[in-house]
């Protein structure tokens, strides 16, 4: 793996009016890495995030994808179309699934590259057959959402997001909705994902998970990052009050 | 003079006739009252104030207005300005248009209903926001709405026999030519209405048979 920047975040801020979600933030992921994002709700975590893809465009700042500026301010229709091509290259995990209930697996699958990319029927059938292959759910292709467990649904979530072949997958909270039983079919997946050297930005709330697969944690409080490093340091010798207050809840419980 | 149902079966031609036409006048409006009903739900949501200006009036009109008198319009004013519609077509632009507007009022807020994490989860992928509506956001509002909708369509095959007035023979046009030849309005208006009860209990149960297909895919 090279040490080149792959998601690059320079002084991003965001404000609605005079709330402050993020102030002045940096951030830099290297192809394969994986970073996770922790912070006490209303940090500003999930909204730095959403950044990312332009869901929710920051005020200022910007962020890039390798050689490419995604916040590019452009007319109406031409940034339409350049966000558009970019999210092609970001895959996004939701807290709660957003599969399309009124398409089966499959059609959730194969509807972005088959509208997107032109490939036939067979093609696109081939493709959610590996996708759902790799999130072990080959037998659900014909089942609609709503007879899916919470698990399934978001491993075909992320077998959907991985159909389009994105560059960096970005995690919002993917396994919070899920009941406790469920929440490791789904780290299981992303594991795997660790392993075929996938660049990841996840936002989370689950420290051991964190701990086990990211190669770096950020910490976040009141929309700036207080701390960041390694999950050995993070997780085991702090530097900041703020994090050890964190920490101490959540690891506690 | 007593009631005297033999005379009906001797025009049972004519009365079946007339149901063949009100159900194709119910198949020909509703299908354009459906597709309608959605185009107007986009202009009323989505569309440019040039379009969407207009769009209200003309929903103002086909809602403040009676249907009747629509149908009078339809088929004897536009003959003035060079429009001549065969009756067939002119009652089912009508009764087509009419309908449609009502689809529309459920059809735009089965949309809005649509979560938002729809939309994201459609534009996170990278369909723009044509796209999104086109293949995640409608065809989920289309869904939510069909129970409302079918009450409009049996709304629909029963306004259809305003359509009489402008000459369609359909099924209550052929009801009063039955009973100027006999004189028996009682028998054939009773026979008539039996027919309409008919085809409403099968437009019920195709409605019930797509509202059990839907509910997996929602």
């Amino acid at each position: 793996m090279t040490d080149q920047a792959f998601v690059t975040i320079r002084n991003a801020a965001k404000s609605y009016g005079a709330l402050e979600v993020l102030k002045d933030i940096n951030l830099t992921v290297n192809r394969g890495q994986i970073v996770a994002i922790i912070g006490p709700s209303g940090s500003g975590k999930s909204t730095l995030l959403r950044a990312i893809n332009e869901l929710d465009p920051l005020t200022s700042g910007e962020v890039w994808l390798e050689d490419v500026q995604i916040n590019k301010k452009l007319p109406h229709r031409q940034y339409e179309a350049h966000v558009n091509q970019v999210r092609q290259d970001i895959g996004m995990v939701f807290q709660h699934f957003n599969l399309f209930p009124h398409l089966t697996v499959r059609g959730n699958i194969t509807l972005a590259p088959r509208m997107l990319k032109g490939l036939s029927e067979a093609d696109a059938d081939k493709l959610a057959e590996e996708q759902l292959a790799k999130v072990g759910l080959s037998e659900k292709i014909d089942e609609y959402p709503s007879r899916l467990s919470g698990g399934q649904k978001q491993r075909v979530a992320i077998a959907r997001a991985l159909a389009m072949k994105p560059k960096v997958m970005l995690f919002d909270e993917a396994t919070s909705a899920l009941d406790p039983e469920l929440v490791e079919e789904v780290n299981l997946v992303m594991k795997q994902l660790a392993e075929e050297h996938m660049t990841m930005i996840i936002v989370t709330h689950e420290m051991d998970f964190a701990a086990s697969v990211c190669d770096r944690v950020l910490f976040m409080d009141q929309g700036v990052v207080v701390e960041e490093g390694p999950p050995s340091v993070i997780f085991h010798d702090p530097k900041e009050e703020r994090t050890r207050n964190f920490l101490r809840k959540h690891l506690s419980r | 003079m007593g009631l005297d149902f033999t005379v009906v079966p001797s025009y049972f031609g004519v009365l079946l006739m007339g149901a063949g036409w009100t159900i194709a006048i119910t198949i020909c409006a509703g299908l354009l009252s459906f597709f309608g009903g959605i185009v107007f739900a986009v202009i009323a949501l989505y569309g440019h104030w040039s379009l969407r200006l207009p769009f209200r009036g003309f929903a103002f009109l086909f809602m403040g207005t009676p249907l009747l008198l629509q149908l009078f319009l339809i088929y004897f004013g536009l003959i003035q300005i060079g429009i001549d519609l065969p009756a067939f077509v002119a009652g089912v632009i009508g009764l087509g248009l009419h309908f449609a507007v009502y689809n529309s009022e459920l059809i735009q807020a089965s949309i809005l209903a649509v979560d938002k994490g729809q939309y994201e989860g459609a534009r996170t992928l990278g369909l723009s926001r044509g796209q999104t509506l086109r293949k995640v956001v409608i065809p989920q509002a289309v869904r939510a709405v069909v129970p409302p909708m079918g009450n409009n369509m049996i709304a629909l095959l029963k306004d259809s026999a305003l359509v009489s007035v402008i000459g369609v023979m359909e099924l209550t046009l052929a009801a009063q030519q039955a009973i100027s030849r006999t004189y028996r309005p009682f028998e054939f208006y009773l026979a008539a209405a039996f027919c309409y009860y008919i085809v409403n209990l099968a437009l019920e149960a195709g409605l019930r048979r797509l509202e059990r297909r839907i509910a997996a895919s929602r």
